[in-house]
């Protein structure tokens, strides 16, 4: 089966829709117009395909790993979202949704960020397209990635501390949907992953299939096959369901890793917040509970909708690794094969990690979705 | 079928009174059921309880801190339906929540715990018309109104089908923006309660940056009426407790009727 498009409502199967309050519901249904009609439309894909590949430096490589690979007893090979602009797969979705905010007519950006690749990304794009940016990023966050924080700033965005809650992801995605409920006429929002209510979840996932259609392409070009396995980490999903969208319709094993103190689709209890209706943590009443992870780019309590579909009908298989598992894979990468991951996908490699056994004799595809210089200054700390 | 919470503010329409509803978080303080009695003391037409959710996105600073409040007592869906079955205060009560809270309850389990508390209404913000169907066919069914959200953003097309919907009141979303205490009534508050008195005989209230009594009465010269929420749960996180919030509604209660 191919991943398709959802319903006209919006749904995957049993999941998505548009939870959100009225005052938006007027916006998505122009935005969601504007994507269509802007997607099917050869002269705005061209503008983004010219971006990506003269800004973002698309495509990015595929690199095939003999030391990793021989130290796993597994061939492993490498996405390398990590090389592109900014530093990461966000990039990709950022490009098109500032493109799209422009054709619709709307002058500023808001986005939450996490470990602030989305909102480094959200923020770059801004400064190229002469838009006004604001980002909500968490205080727990704005410590422990200060760098990020720094990048944004000279980028000309204006960083705002989400204070509420857990001061994380999920409290920057409450913070900007606030935000976009009082300026939602002349505002965009710029949602960084395959979550939110519709149209996000498709449209985000659209932006980031390139991600997974060049995978495809270089795998049957240099490798002469198919993975038997594509792996990618999972906080929202969205570097997941790019990668994903390449192979859905392959033989290839789909493996989202998320982490343990981040597990939604792993817990597999439905719930509705920031937007749709997906697997979500939370406790006996239905409070969302918070995350917590190594990395603050997966430190979310939700998952896109899409991913818990793929899991539901069993198209996709979810694990989990530790921070410590997550640890020694950031090493690993580093050591054998000269690419300091980010935390995030260094989840995708601990997982294949401790499934070597299983996986021995097959060719996985890892979406390293980020580099790690962001991580660089809490590893050093950790690792002394 | 006209449900209670419906007839009582058009009883008091008829009556040529204007409506004021006060917000109260549900679990916020040892004596919130005490500031709810103050406040239909005072001359409130009906009571809305919030029941606090760790994720309200349609709320503003003041209803997030009382609703940390709240939960971090210990207060639960639960809890909040049980100690409103205790109470008899001669008005209508609706709860105010987020879909996530009922959406785990199990939608009949909520609707009717509601009920059995003697609650007559709901209002859930992130449930829009497009998502309402589920919710909506279990509480017509059990007999909770649900009052619908109409927003300045939405165009006479949608207004139409949201006020066909609604049912208890129509709650008019008088600003672009979350909750909170503003310092003068948007013009868009006015706008709304117009459009919307244009095409429906429902009561129409105005809610979402209604914050004195001087703005009550100003928005009530075109709507039913007002919802009050931050400017009565910031008395309570004041500390000035149900006295607070009873001479705040009496003054609201003041202006409307001059």
């Amino acid at each position: 089966m191919a991943m398709t498009d959802p319903t006209t409502r919006g749904w995957f199967g049993d999941f998505g829709g548009r939870f959100v309050p009225e005052t938006l519901m007027p916006a998505l249904f122009e935005l969601e117009a504007a994507f269509r009609d802007a997607w099917n439309d050869p002269i705005f894909r061209a503008e983004l395909d010219d971006l990506l590949t003269h800004y973002a430096g698309r495509p990015s490589p595929l690199t095939t790993c003999d030391r990793l690979s021989e130290e796993l007893g597994v061939e492993v090979v490498l996405k390398r979202e990590d090389l592109n602009h900014t530093g990461s797969h966000k990039i990709n979705n950022v490009l098109g949704q500032a493109l799209l905010a422009r054709r619709m007519g709307k002058t500023r950006l808001v986005a939450e960020t996490g470990a602030g690749q989305h909102g480094v990304a959200t923020a770059t794009a801004a400064a190229l397209m002469g838009m006004e940016c604001i980002v909500y990023m968490g205080e727990v966050d704005m410590a422990r990635q200060e760098l990020n924080v720094f990048r944004m700033r000279l980028l000309g965005a204006e960083v705002t501390a989400a204070a509420s809650g857990s001061r994380t992801l999920k409290d920057a995605v409450n913070e900007a949907m606030r935000h976009w409920v009082a300026v939602v006429e002349d505002t965009h929002y710029c949602l960084g992953s395959v979550m939110g209510p519709h149209p996000y979840p498709w449209m985000v996932r659209e932006f980031q299939r390139v991600i997974g259609d060049e995978a495809r392409t270089q795998c049957l070009s240099r490798l002469g096959r198919l993975p038997d396995v594509v792996a990618a980490c999972v906080g929202g999903g969205s570097n997941a369901a790019g990668i994903f969208s390449g192979f859905a319709d392959t033989d290839a094993q789909l493996v989202g890793v998320e982490p343990a103190g981040g597990a939604a689709v792993t817990r597999a209890v439905p719930g509705v917040v920031h937007g749709s209706r997906s697997f979500l943590m939370q406790d006996e009443h239905g409070q969302v509970l918070e995350a917590e992870s190594i990395s603050a780019g997966l430190d979310y309590p939700g998952v896109g909708p899409e991913h818990s579909h793929l899991a539901a009908i069993g198209r996709a298989r979810y694990e989990t690794v530790t921070d410590a598992e997550v640890i020694e894979a950031f090493q690993l990468l580093s050591r054998t094969e000269g690419i300091i991951p980010a935390l995030e996908p260094a989840h995708a490699l601990a997982w294949i990690s401790r499934a070597r056994g299983e996986l021995a004799g097959t060719l996985v595809l890892l979406n390293l979705s980020g580099r790690g210089d962001k991580d660089v200054g809490q590893m050093m700390g950790i690792l002394g | 079928m006209i449900g209670a919470f419906e007839t009582a503010l058009r009883s008091a329409r008829s009556a040529d009174r204007k409506v004021v509803v006060p917000y109260i978080t549900g679990g916020l303080g040892d004596d919130w059921l005490d500031a709810v009695r103050a406040a239909v003391d005072a001359g409130a037409d009906a009571v809305e309880i919030g029941i606090p959710f760790s994720d309200p996105v349609m709320d503003g600073p003041t209803i997030q801190a009382a609703s940390d409040l709240a939960l971090r007592a210990g207060t639960t869906p639960v809890s909040v339906f049980a100690q409103l079955r205790h109470v008899d205060v001669g008005v209508p009560l609706a709860v105010m929540t987020y879909y996530n809270i009922a959406h785990h309850m199990g939608l009949e389990r909520f609707a009717s715990t509601a009920v059995d508390s003697g609650v007559a209404g709901a209002i859930l913000p992130d449930v829009p018309l497009e998502e309402s169907e589920p919710w909506c066919d279990v509480a017509d069914r059990v007999g909770v109104e649900t009052i619908m959200l109409a927003a300045p953003t939405a165009d006479d097309d949608r207004l139409a089908r949201i006020v066909a919907r609604a049912r208890g009141f129509v709650y008019a979303v008088g600003l672009l923006g979350v909750t909170g205490v503003r310092d003068h009534l948007a013009a868009s508050s006015l706008e709304i309660a117009g459009r919307l008195k244009a095409i429906t005989d429902k009561p129409v209230l105005v809610g979402v940056g209604v914050s004195t009594p001087l703005q009550a009465a100003e928005v009530s010269t075109v709507a039913d009426g007002v919802v009050v929420g931050s400017a009565v749960v910031q008395r309570l996180l004041d500390g000035e407790g149900p006295t607070g919030v009873g001479e705040f509604i009496g003054a609201v209660r003041a202006a409307l009727d001059a």
